[in-house]
């Protein structure tokens, strides 16, 4: 058998994946604590000695290393963190993080305009594996990239640099950072005109960047003999399979593209959103272009791009339960439970025990209860955030509606993934959380990144009535890294684990 | 740069405009309809805009202009062009005070109804050689018809 074994280093826990490179199908999974401090081939080994038993017998002798096909993602050592720069934050800045989001990055933190000797001193304490330099449309404000740059040289740590703004002062910024001894990847403008957005050869320097420097610099490479090479973030391996299964195997494996078909051909599903919640964040990816479904609506804002992520931070079920609690309150998780008789305190008391080992599995009725209404809130929250939205204003002319974002109101499927919702008894309970029939809860909650907040006649553009469904072998991850090799494989293997639930 | 500034949505002016400019050889940034002074500062500042061509033609253009010029001198911009034109003001008024209000509030050169985008086209050219000698700029040639703004 043709095989292939897709590893996943994740923050909590490394994934061993096999698969049968002919049909498709999972042969083999296994999961086991990722292991940093000790490096990451301990935890790697013990992940792959659980799944050893399952293989086949002319597998099982070969070891890792006998394996032709063998890749893997990482968001272990903090993940891919990443410090974003650009003029205009509403423009060059929000377009930069969104290049750094899709490429399954962290943006610890992103500045705009000039930056100063103070912010330069921030970014060294922040001390990122990649600083992403972007600012001026192509032709224009030609100023920002080249002082940035000068700026940037002068720090003293020596983070790679991916530079993505103006052409017409590209290289010269780019020599400046070069001189200064930081490795420089040039790639094409992130904005190159003011309603364009072009954000996937950023994305692809990147991950370029990520390969050839920031595995070795987290001590990934050292499981390289047997892993074969740490290829991308995790979340860019989540997004790489969203997009497979939404266009089918043409277009996919390759990172740029956006030339989809709305409607998904006998191969792809067509538009869809795919929900990841964690121990640690909840990431968000839809595959659409979020054109409005409110007739004669305005869209302004920044064009979003097709294949967007966003990440919630501060919304998981273990490390960030803290945070989540904070976000949705205790009388929320309350509610979710149908808890009616406990005191808000009481239960967040209960989520603060129980949540304090960041590798705990439910055991208890109760605790499974604890993880699914965390999950809901996550799922709620993180939606809530990614959508676009939708402002009824009064112009002499009468009433307008004006759209910022994505409408993702007629995407087609919303699948889950991520422990908690793949192992959930009741994953469409947890899904109908993220679609349009849970605005009334979420709309006032939301809280976060948006400035709209919970203004009356702002509404959010969700899902309508998507198909749910789960992937229920929990493989995307794998699929993802696949579809670099075999997108004909990746996309059996994750239309095979898509299991529908409502 | 173009657009039509504050809840104004008349969408058809602001195409026919885009294709004016640009069939005179203008690099042209347009920040559509219902524009805010802020997406007009933003989108020159990364675009190193020369001149900001600001239409409205629903009434309440002076409100909306007013503290336009002062976002530009803050964003850095203090050297670039402003026109506006349109239906700037409500009802009928004596033309010439109206230019001079807009005038007043850091408007370069102020159009009344009626104006075509030759006429700014002819003036962007003038102005721009006159205040940037050594810019590359189109030779203007008016587009397929005369047309004339509302």
């Amino acid at each position: 058998m043709r095989a292939a074994l897709c590893i996943d280093f994740g923050s909590t826990y490394t994934k061993v994946v096999v698969v049968d490179m002919e049909t498709g199908s999972l042969v083999a999974a296994s999961t086991a604590p990722t292991t940093v401090d000790e490096g990451i081939s301990v935890g790697l080994e013990e992940a792959w000695a659980g799944v050893v038993p399952d293989l086949p017998a002319g597998l099982r002798s070969v070891g890792m290393t006998g394996i032709p096909v063998r890749l893997a993602c990482s968001s272990a050592a903090g993940g891919l963190r990443m410090v974003a720069c650009g003029l205009v934050p509403s423009l060059t800045v929000e377009a930069a993080r969104r290049a750094a989001l899709g490429a399954g990055a962290r943006v610890v933190r992103s500045y705009g305009y000039e930056l100063t000797e103070d912010e330069v001193g921030e970014i060294d304490d922040i001390a990122p594996d990649l600083v992403l330099l972007c600012g001026g449309t192509d032709g224009g404000n030609k100023t920002v990239l080249l002082h940035n740059a000068s700026m940037l040289a002068r720090g003293r740590v020596k983070a790679p640099v991916v530079v993505a703004g103006n052409k017409v002062v590209r290289q010269e910024a780019a020599a400046i950072l070069r001189a200064s001894g930081r490795p420089v990847y040039v790639s094409d403008n992130v904005m190159p005109s003011i309603d364009t957005l072009n954000v996937e050869p950023a994305r692809q320097a990147i991950r370029e960047a990520f390969m050839e420097r920031i595995v070795k610099a987290k001590g990934l490479d050292r499981a390289e003999r047997l892993v074969g090479g740490v290829v991308m973030p995790t979340p860019a391996a989540v997004l790489a399979a969203a997009r497979l299964l939404a266009e089918g195997e043409g277009v996919a494996g390759s990172e740029s593209g956006g030339d989809a078909r709305q409607g998904g051909s006998d191969e792809g599903l067509g538009d869809l959103a795919v929900i990841d919640v964690g121990g640690a964040t909840t990431d968000v990816h839809s595959m659409s272009w979020g054109r409005p479904t409110t007739v004669g609506a305005v869209v302004k804002g920044l064009p979003e791009p097709y294949a967007k992520r966003t990440v919630e931070g501060d919304l998981g079920v273990r490390v960030s339960a803290p945070s989540l609690l904070a976000a949705v309150g205790g009388r929320g998780l309350g509610e979710l439970l149908g808890d009616a008789s406990r005191r808000d305190i009481e239960v967040e008391a209960e989520i603060l025990e129980f949540t304090r080992n960041t590798a705990r599995l439910p055991l208890t009725r109760r605790e499974r209860d604890l993880d699914v209404a965390m999950a809901c809130a996550a799922v709620g929250i993180a939606m809530t955030r990614h959508v676009g939205t939708l402002e009824e204003t009064y112009g002499p002319m009468g009433k307008v509606y004006v759209q910022r974002g994505k409408d993702l109101g007629s995407v087609g499927w919303l699948i889950g993934t991520g422990g908690p919702i793949v192992r959930a008894v009741d994953p469409a309970r947890l899904l109908r959380h993220a679609c349009d029939a849970a605005a009334a809860t979420w709309d006032v909650l939301a809280g976060g990144s948006s400035a709209q907040g919970s203004r009356e006649g702002v509404a959010r553009l969700r899902p309508k009535s998507p198909v749910l469904a789960v992937d229920s072998l929990y493989v995307l991850s794998a699929a993802g890294l696949l579809s670099l090799v075999d997108p004909a494989c990746a996309l059996k293997l994750a239309r095979a684990s898509l299991s529908r639930v409502g | 740069m173009i657009g039509v500034i504050g809840s104004d949505v008349h969408a058809v002016g602001n195409k026919l405009m885009e294709l004016a400019f640009k069939e005179a050889g203008f690099n042209v940034v347009n920040v559509g309809v219902m524009a805010s002074q802020e997406e007009f500062v933003e989108a020159a500042v990364e675009s190193d805009a020369k001149v900001i061509v600001v239409s409205s033609l629903y009434g309440h253009g002076e409100l909306d202009c007013q503290g336009l010029r002062e976002k530009c001198d803050e964003a850095g911009l203090s050297d670039l062009l402003l026109y506006v034109g349109g239906n700037i003001v409500v009802g009928r008024q004596n033309w010439e005070e109206v230019r001079q209000r807009f005038r007043a509030m850091g408007f370069d050169r102020v159009y009344p109804p009626g104006s075509s985008p030759e006429d700014a086209i002819r003036d962007i050219l003038a102005d721009a050689s006159a205040r940037w000698p050594d810019l590359d700029l189109p030779d203007g040639r008016p587009g397929p018809s005369g047309r004339q703004m509302a």
